[in-house]
């Protein structure tokens, strides 16, 4: 089950799909074990919490000071990677990233395209885009492979296919690639590799995503484990490379303590096993490699979020993952619950600039603001502070200023703003607290047992006969 | 009227944001990434060697003299009996005439055309390849490699065993060492790579298998003379 | 401490340094005690065990009874305006060079961290606001770090579990206090519970606004509980109490938790000059 909300203005049924998810036994099981799974391996990687700590503290500098010149550093990597021979295309939404690789597409008759794994193709939903223009996108991440097979979308940014058992991807592979049945996952891998290589071969186009791209030298970095990143972008003879602006950095020395960080908060792995830096498409006397690469930086809210100084810190980035892997919410409810295509703590905090708070509305309170996602973020997003940000732009008027969201307001409520301007009234005017109090705990036994949501799970909280300022004032005196 | 494409209306929207900041400072430190990742000259070696191995890397301790007996011993092993070498570096040449020299019944081929004109035979035929290396990374266990027109970038990626030479001498102690030390920033080539092991993934239920789409294994020879 | 005020607001943002070990001051003769919302109306006997606490320590305790709410419920709703004038009523019922001692690490985190993202655009503010952070401590903090208590066990042997709110353990190190303290008590053996360092599901308005998520989250929690063997659940916030006790009840379970400070109150007494612990 997967709800990408793709009419503009939908707002996605988020609270209907987080109770169908907490109902899925298998899924409850699946989720708990894998990011039990994958928080020991994070564990693993920074047993000195020093360094973790100083190592965290550069990585929010580098990313910090990329976006301190965002504009500066972009028009750089473009200067240097049209010097390498690269072509760099820019576009602000996915309707137009898209276009850009349809006629990038269409100008080398392409049929076939072979992706590497790609979050950005996946916010365009490229797939779709091409294939109702008569192009197939066949996935070769392992991950990706299974859910396209399944029709349904990643449930989570670094690991596709979390949400499934070995006796899941088993059946999926028997019922749709013909093949025995077996659970052994090493086999499974290798029915994998088997039937995407004369894929490879074929393909006319292979597509990517970017990990890092270094304005100082024209470089496009890009971090993987199984080998089919390297392939797409080497075997077909072209390649397009899709991104955020966000993901540039200033020097190439900068992606040492980013790589670092990445590969330990993501998979707890000290590097992956492929650390690919392209600068160019095949030079004259080279024999293999694309004779064309291309690049194309999208935007689609992320100017948004950029244009102030605390939403900016969204930016900071790098995909690892983490925090879904440490997020309570996510553990329970899966990916596909969001119904957005990244999911998790940075899906509710990247999203709403994505698509609008207005279709995103509930996502911003779907947390109970642990901290459990800023305490392992390498980068230090402050994501709690983010969030309640985000709740301060959602229950804003609609038309107040100045306007720094699409979807300003969409949780807006008269009624709301008036209980909390009595809340406030109330707690700073000590004689109206003093009665209230006094009123509220006096009147105990007329509290209802059930109250709305908070009963349903719990028994109603008891008031106290007499509350603390009234003890208090007794044992101590009137201060 | 011209209107602003898309790249200019990004750029103007950044630095309308930006009106009146100022960018933050470089302010790398170095200690930060190569402190807790420095070995003792002896220890270095070991430290590659074991990130190597706990990811199923096969290392071997050999010589400049040596390797290609090594190599051929693990050809054998897995009864491969033909080898992807590039005769116009000095270890493929090496290897050749070592081949030719003693008769070894090991059909050696060279990536010396496009790949357009054999990817067929490079894809389905090829079940091994020998490249040399740029050195390596300690820390991460890493070999650095930066195909070449002698060594394509396929090489070292589409057969499913591939033997790297890497010479002792150029082991560093972690990636900012090395880049620093080749001087990187100034001259990327076309592709630069970090491989440290063979192909993996953990996609299914979380479990390691390795052999995705790269290379099953990964042999290792590591001169120490050189 | 300092978290300065951002720049401007479109100044891009790195994150604060690294703060050292915080440096505790010697026992002070007086100090404030903030009592907290929850704690005022729900559990006040906690609120009156952590003044006994710290009169046991010889300090005599001021509670201005002007004081209220520390603006969280507002601030983490997006009511920043009215957190904020909350917030400023705190601050002047605080003034001084007392410590203020919290029984809750959420709020002592509002007063310690969050106040200075309140007052960002009132740079006039900054000094009260550097005042009161530097000042505040949560309750377990301020029993180990300042007065530097020597708890004695004086109850029968139990096997307890603690629960340390989030938002305590994140930005107050509450469950290291917690853990300290109760290891000073022979006889009383803290057990570790399942997923310890999870969220219990409160987070405020989070319980309500998103019921179905949050009682998956407190019915886990409370199996945790169960499940370590504990005979006695402690916990130094009481947003969780009202949570985890409230799910205890409603499954029908005999377990509930009580204030760090009632438990120390109730089974301990200051150990004897040099003596054993």
């Amino acid at each position: 089950m997967s709800t990408l909300a793709d009419v503009p203005g939908v707002p996605i049924a988020f609270k209907r799909n987080a109770r169908e998810a907490l109902d899925d036994r298998q899924l409850r099981r699946n989720f708990r074990g894998a990011m039990d799974f994958l928080m020991d391996k994070r564990r693993s990687q920074f047993p000195d919490g020093d360094e973790l700590e100083r190592l965290r503290a550069f990585g929010n500098q580098v990313r910090a000071r990329a976006l301190s010149k965002l504009p500066e550093l972009l028009e750089r990597l473009d200067a240097n990677l049209t010097r390498n021979g690269v072509k760099v295309h820019w576009a602000e939404t996915v309707e137009e990233a898209n276009a850009i690789v349809h006629r990038i597409v269409e100008q080398h008759a392409g049929q076939k395209i072979i992706k590497g794994k790609s979050m950005v193709s996946e916010e365009m939903e490229m797939n779709h885009y091409l294939g109702e223009r008569g192009i197939d996108c066949l996935e070769s991440d392992m991950g990706e492979f299974i859910v396209q097979l399944r029709e349904e979308k990643p449930a989570h940014i670094i690991m596709p296919a979390i949400h499934l058992n070995a006796g899941q991807v088993a059946k999926l592979f028997h019922d749709k690639l013909e093949v025995d049945y077996t659970e052994d996952v090493d086999r499974l891998i290798q029915i994998g590799r088997e039937t995407l290589r004369r894929n490879f071969f074929e393909a006319d186009i292979g597509v990517s995503g970017v990990n890092f791209a270094i304005a100082e030298t024209g470089t496009l970095l890009l971090v993987e484990n199984e080998g089919n990143g390297r392939l797409s972008t080497t075997v077909p003879p072209v390649h397009i490379a899709v991104t955020g602006i966000e993901k540039v950095v200033e020097n190439l020395r900068d992606v040492i303590p980013l790589l670092s960080l990445l590969t330990r908060s993501a998979t707890g792995q000290a590097i992956t096993t492929y650390v690919n830096m392209i600068s160019g498409p095949r030079k004259a006397d080279e024999l293999d490699g694309p004779r064309e690469v291309h690049l194309v930086l999208l935007d689609n809210g992320r100017t948004q979020a950029f244009a102030d100084g605390e939403l900016r810190q969204t930016l900071n980035c790098i995909r690892c993952g983490a925090c879904m892997n440490h997020c309570p919410v996510y553990t329970r409810i899966g990916g596909h619950a969001y119904g957005t295509v990244y999911p998790g703590p940075i899906g509710k905090i990247i999203t709403p600039h994505m698509l609008g708070l207005h279709v995103t509305r509930d996502l911003p309170t779907a947390s109970s603001m642990c901290g459990a996602c800023s305490e392992v973020c390498p980068v230090k997003i402050p994501i709690p502070a983010l969030l309640r940000r985000l709740r301060e732009e959602a229950v804003r008027a609609p038309e107040a200023e100045p306007h720094h969201m699409r979807g300003q307001g969409t949780k807006y409520s008269k009624k709301e703003a008036m209980v909390w301007k009595a809340w406030r009234t109330l707690n700073t005017s000590p004689a109206l607290y003093r009665a209230a109090m006094y009123a509220g705990t006096r009147l105990r036994a007329l509290m209802p047992a059930r109250i709305g949501p908070w009963t349903e799970h719990r028994s109603a909280p008891r008031l106290a006969a007499r509350t603390l300022h009234e003890l208090a004032r007794e044992h101590l005196g009137d201060q | 009227m011209h209107a602003l494409n898309a790249k200019e209306r990004i750029l103007a929207r950044l630095r309308a944001s930006l009106q009146e900041t100022t960018p933050i400072a470089d302010d790398y430190d170095v200690d930060v990434v190569t402190a807790p990742w420095r070995y003792a000259p002896e220890a270095r070696i070991a430290r590659l060697r074991q990130m190597l191995e706990s990811v199923h890397g096969e290392t071997l301790l050999t010589t400049t003299s040596e390797w290609p007996l090594r190599a051929i011993e693990a050809l054998a092993l897995r009864s491969i009996g033909e080898l992807l070498v590039a005769p116009a570096t000095p270890h493929g040449r090496q290897f050749s005439a070592h081949v030719a020299r003693n008769a070894v019944p090991l059909r050696l081929k060279a990536y010396d055309r496009p790949v357009e004109e054999w990817k067929d035979e490079l894809f389905f035929r090829t079940p091994a390849s020998l490249t040399g290396t740029l050195g390596g990374i300690a820390a991460t266990g890493s070999l650095v490699l930066w195909p070449t027109p002698a060594e394509p970038r396929l090489m070292s990626l589409v057969p499913p065993f591939h033997i790297a030479l890497l010479k002792a001498s150029e082991v560093r102690d972690n990636f900012h060492e090395l880049m620093h030390a080749q001087g990187w920033a100034g001259a990327m080539p076309t592709n630069a790579l970090l491989v440290s092991g063979p192909s993996k993934t953990a996609d299914i239920q979380q479990t390691l298998a390795y052999g995705a789409h790269g290379p099953k294994e990964l042999l290792v020879l590591i001169l120490q003379d050189a | 401490m300092s978290h300065p005020f951002p720049a401007t607001a479109s100044a891009t943002r790195v994150a604060p340094p690294l703060e050292p070990a915080r440096a505790y001051p010697a026992k002070p003769s007086d100090v404030f005690l903030f009592g907290t919302c929850v704690i005022d109306v729900f559990f006040p006997g906690a609120g009156m065990d952590a003044i006994r606490l710290l009169e046991r320590e010889g300090i005599k305790v001021h509670f201005p009874q002007a004081q209220s709410c520390c603006g969280q419920p507002a601030y983490t709703s997006g009511y920043t305006a009215e957190a904020r004038e909350v917030a400023r009523a705190q601050l002047a019922l605080f003034a001084g060079e007392w410590p203020v001692v919290v029984p809750s690490g959420s709020c002592a985190g509002m007063f310690r961290h969050h106040y200075f993202e309140l007052f960002k655009d009132e740079p006039q503010m900054l000094k009260q606001v550097e005042s009161l952070a530097e000042r505040t401590f949560e309750l377990a903090e301020f029993l180990l770090g300042v007065c530097r208590v020597r708890l004695e066990h004086t109850g029968t042997p139990v096997r307890v579990a603690l629960h340390t709110s989030c938002s305590a353990r994140r930005e107050m190190n509450t469950h290291l206090h917690g853990r300290a303290l109760l290891a000073q008590l022979a006889g009383v053996e803290r057990v570790d519970h399942d997923h310890e360092s999870e969220c219990c599901g409160f987070g405020g308005a989070f319980s309500v606004r998103m019921p179905d998520i949050s009682g998956a989250m407190v019915k886990d929690k409370t199996a945790a509980l169960k499940g370590s063997g504990a005979a006695e659940v402690v916990s130094a916030d009481c947003g969780c109490l009202l949570n985890i006790n409230g799910c205890f009840e409603k499954q029908g379970d005999t377990l509930r938790g009580e204030h760090l400070a009632s438990f120390l109150l109730r089974r301990t007494a200051p150990a004897a000059e040099g003596g054993a612990r």
